[in-house]
């Protein structure tokens, strides 16, 4: 059986889709949700390398990279949200936080 | 002269208002006043009333926040200086008023002063002008002296009261309006006058703001004689709608113009004089308390004692006297009218004094008296006999205003006291008012050549002579109501000054007051026995023709004047019959048998008991118009007011919108993950959209 672009979107599509659920059915931890915002990043990432790939075209990897930065400036600055909130609201449950309720 | 009589008391009363609100603010700088009956020994409560089914209680309550304890606040600073000038401004306007009469009166220089324009719109012009013709003096001696010995009685009976600067305010700033009315030259300037003593009234009856009852009464004097003023407005009204201007000399100069017009209202066609002179009327029974609109005038002795006398005996009162004689050239035009005047005046007459049989307030007991003079001075008006109600009028005032002054003396003496069932035995502790209080109610009832003879004797006389309708009942009753008067006044004087004391702790007590009080009341002695005799041939037969001259109209066959002087001696003495029938009877109960009343307000349980409530007149108000009225109130309320305006109305609308909103608010919970949610739904929608409707 030879790999190909098929399988490769599969499994873009099968992360892609965890990760949504991830933020959606999530109700514990806040984290959880950065988790799977860069699992959809990844599934990104694997359909911009696959296509590039197999259409040869370089510029599709060097998206993938600046995707890669992206994603680890938004985990940053992320991470640093949770810590600040967590010192001042004593908790990071996805339960708790709900201070945009109308 | 005359603006200085009419200003010199707004002048005091602005002076003394001055020094109140200067007084009030330095005690409580930045603050309101802290409600007085938060603290309740702290006002002194200087009178109160045995209403209600304990008066035992009420009486206990008032002597425990009154006795052997000096009043918690002092005197308001400047209390002296307020007195002071208040009452100098008077005595002057008072000299001012009898060199105004004596000018006006003998000397025949009858005065019109336009000070400014008040009102020009259109048609109407209206104003402030002074008109001094002998009607007018005649008021002004009486304002003004009366007002002038009750300011200076104050500042003894007040003496005691935190807060005399405001009442001497009050009391000049009443003698000004009074003044404007009687003075007025058209009837907006007298309606401003008739509305100026309407407020006074109101701010003196409830002057201790603190007492429920006092500003229950307050209201109901001011409500009670908004009835009336609809009626008086109205009438001005239709007199400007008639003639087109509303100042005295144009309309009366066309009312002659007037007979037989008619008024054409709702398919119905009225005499157009009578319809004006009848609304006007009813303004005048509502200041003068006649029947049907009586029932403020007891409530308003809720008011301190000189109040009363000021206003409630002697001046405001008979406002509405002055009114009809005042318009005497429209009321003799419209027989039907005076009629009427005659029955109003007449029922009043004999009501108020069966009422005043079985009070037992001794201020009461002098209002209802009051109420019953007002009668006989409306019968005098209505028999076309203008100048005797006039001089009736006259000596009312002062001796009223002895009776009323008197008894704030008794009340004074006794701590506060006012029932007389509680007194008895009186003269010997204070015998000077008891002499008062003797002259005064010989006057009252008529005792030969003091004033009241004269005066009352000619209304029953004029009404005896006079041609109208509803003569013959206006003798009746004025004749009926003489022995009724001369009852309860000896029964107050009987009940009061004689007997044993009832109650000895303050029999003991009992004391005669300061000369502050003393002197007003010797003056005015003198009045009620000196005002008649030498007046009598000014306000009685030709003389009266000569001393009223244009002031007073009558009507060609009006004759009453004339024929006053040929009456059977029986007529003459029947008044007289019946003061001595009333004194012998009183006599007989209260000092020879004073076993007799009790007995008889046993067997006759019923009757005592409807003159004891007053011939249930505040029961059946109550149960036709006040109820009916809150009930109607109510309804608006809850059902217009809550229901439709708020329901559908601004309010409605505006609920509507937040009930909406409250359920999209409800959309944002909070959660992260909703909106997130709600976000890949949306991109989901887009991307679904954009691939089926394909590429453009």
């Amino acid at each position: 059986m030879t790999i190909g672009l098929g399988h490769y979107l599969s499994v873009a599509a099968i992360l892609f889709t965890v990760g949504v659920l991830g933020i959606f059915l999530n109700r514990k931890n806040v984290i959880v949700i950065l988790m799977s915002i860069e699992l959809i990043l990844l599934a990104v990432n694997i359909n911009l390398v696959s296509f590039s790939s197999f259409l040869g075209d370089i510029v599709g990897q060097v998206y993938a990279l600046i995707v890669l930065t992206v994603a680890a400036a938004e985990a940053a600055i992320g991470l640093a949200i949770l810590v600040a909130y967590f010192r001042n609201r004593g908790s990071i449950a996805v339960e708790d936080i709900n201070l945009m309720k109308g | 002269m005359y603006e200085a009589i009419v200003v010199l008391p707004l002048l005091g009363a602005i002076i003394a208002g001055v020094v109140a609100l200067v007084g009030a603010r330095n005690r409580y700088p930045g603050e309101n006043p802290p409600p007085p009956h938060d603290d309740h020994a702290a006002p002194p409560v200087p009178e109160h009333v045995h209403a209600g089914p304990s008066p035992y209680a009420a009486h206990a309550v008032a002597q425990e926040s009154h006795e052997g304890q000096p009043p918690a606040e002092p005197s308001a600073a400047g209390s002296l200086p307020a007195e002071l000038i208040t009452s100098t401004f008077l005595v002057i306007a008072c000299v001012l008023s009898w060199v105004a009469f004596y000018e006006v009166g003998f000397e025949g220089q009858d005065a019109r002063i336009t000070i400014f324009s008040f009102i020009t719109s259109g048609d109407l012009h209206s104003e402030w002008a002074l008109r001094i013709d002998p009607l007018t003096a005649v008021m002004l001696v009486v304002v003004t002296t009366i007002s002038s010995l009750v300011h200076i009685y104050s500042i003894g009976y007040m003496d005691e009261d935190p807060y005399k600067p405001r009442f001497f305010a009050y009391l000049s700033f009443f003698t000004f309006a009074m003044l404007m009315l009687v003075t007025a030259d058209n009837l907006v300037q007298l309606f401003f006058g008739w509305e100026g003593v309407g407020l006074a009234s109101y701010l003196l009856i409830g002057f201790w703001y603190y007492k429920p009852e006092a500003n229950a009464a307050a209201i109901k004097a001011f409500l009670v004689n908004r009835v009336g003023d609809f009626g008086f407005s109205l009438g001005i009204f239709a007199v400007f709608y008639l003639t087109g201007a509303i100042d005295f000399d144009t309309v009366f100069a066309q009312a002659p113009s007037l007979v037989g017009k008619t008024f054409h209202f709702l398919s119905w066609d009225v005499d157009a004089l009578t319809a004006v002179c009848l609304l006007l009327f009813m303004g005048a029974m509502g200041k003068s308390a006649q029947f049907l609109l009586h029932t403020w005038l007891p409530d308003a002795m809720e008011g301190p004692t000189p109040v009363s006398a000021l206003i409630h005996a002697a001046t405001m009162v008979t406002a509405g006297v002055f009114m009809v004689a005042r318009l005497s050239p429209l009321f003799e035009l419209a027989p039907d009218a005076k009629s009427f005047v005659v029955f109003i005046g007449a029922t009043t007459a004999m009501f108020a004094a069966t009422i005043g049989l079985v009070q037992n307030d001794i201020k009461r007991i002098v209002a209802y008296s009051t109420c019953s003079q007002l009668g006989y001075m409306f019968v005098a008006m209505g028999s076309g006999a203008y100048s005797i109600g006039m001089f009736h009028l006259f000596t009312h005032a002062f001796f009223k205003a002895l009776l009323f002054l008197g008894s704030g003396s008794v009340i004074l003496a006794m701590h506060h006291e006012q029932d007389i069932r509680h007194m008895g035995g009186l003269w010997r502790k204070i015998p000077f008012t008891y002499a008062m209080m003797i002259i005064g109610t010989l006057a009252l009832t008529g005792f030969p050549f003091t004033a009241g003879y004269f005066s009352k004797d000619a209304i029953i006389e004029a009404d005896d002579v006079a041609k109208g309708a509803m003569s013959s009942y206006g003798f009746i009753m004025t004749v009926g109501a003489a022995a009724l008067t001369s009852f309860y006044s000896w029964r107050l004087i009987f009940k009061t000054f004689h007997g044993v004391p009832h109650d000895r702790h303050h029999y003991e007590a009992a004391h005669e007051t300061s000369k502050f009080m003393l002197v007003p009341l010797a003056i005015l002695a003198f009045g009620s026995i000196a005002a008649g005799w030498p007046l009598l041939g000014l306000f009685t037969g030709e003389g009266a023709l000569g001393f009223f001259r244009e002031s007073l109209k009558y009507a060609p066959g009006n004759t009453v004047l004339e024929s006053m002087e040929h009456l059977p001696l029986e007529i003459a003495l029947a008044p007289t019959a019946m003061m001595i029938i009333g004194f012998l009877v009183a006599f007989q109960f209260y000092i020879r048998r004073p076993d007799i009343p009790a007995r008889l307000a046993r067997d006759q349980r019923v009757l005592y008991e409807f003159l004891l409530n007053k011939w249930y007149f505040d029961e059946i108000y109550d149960f036709l118009i006040v109820r009916p009225l809150l009930w109607l109130g109510r309804v608006l309320w809850k059902g217009g007011d809550g229901f439709v305006i708020d329901g559908f109305g601004p309010d409605g609308v505006s609920a509507r919108v937040l009930d909406v909103t409250r359920n999209v608010v409800r959309l944002q919970t909070g959660y992260l993950y909703h909106y997130a949610f709600a976000m890949l739904i949306g991109v989901a929608g887009f991307f679904t959209w954009f691939m089926l409707s394909g590429p453009r």
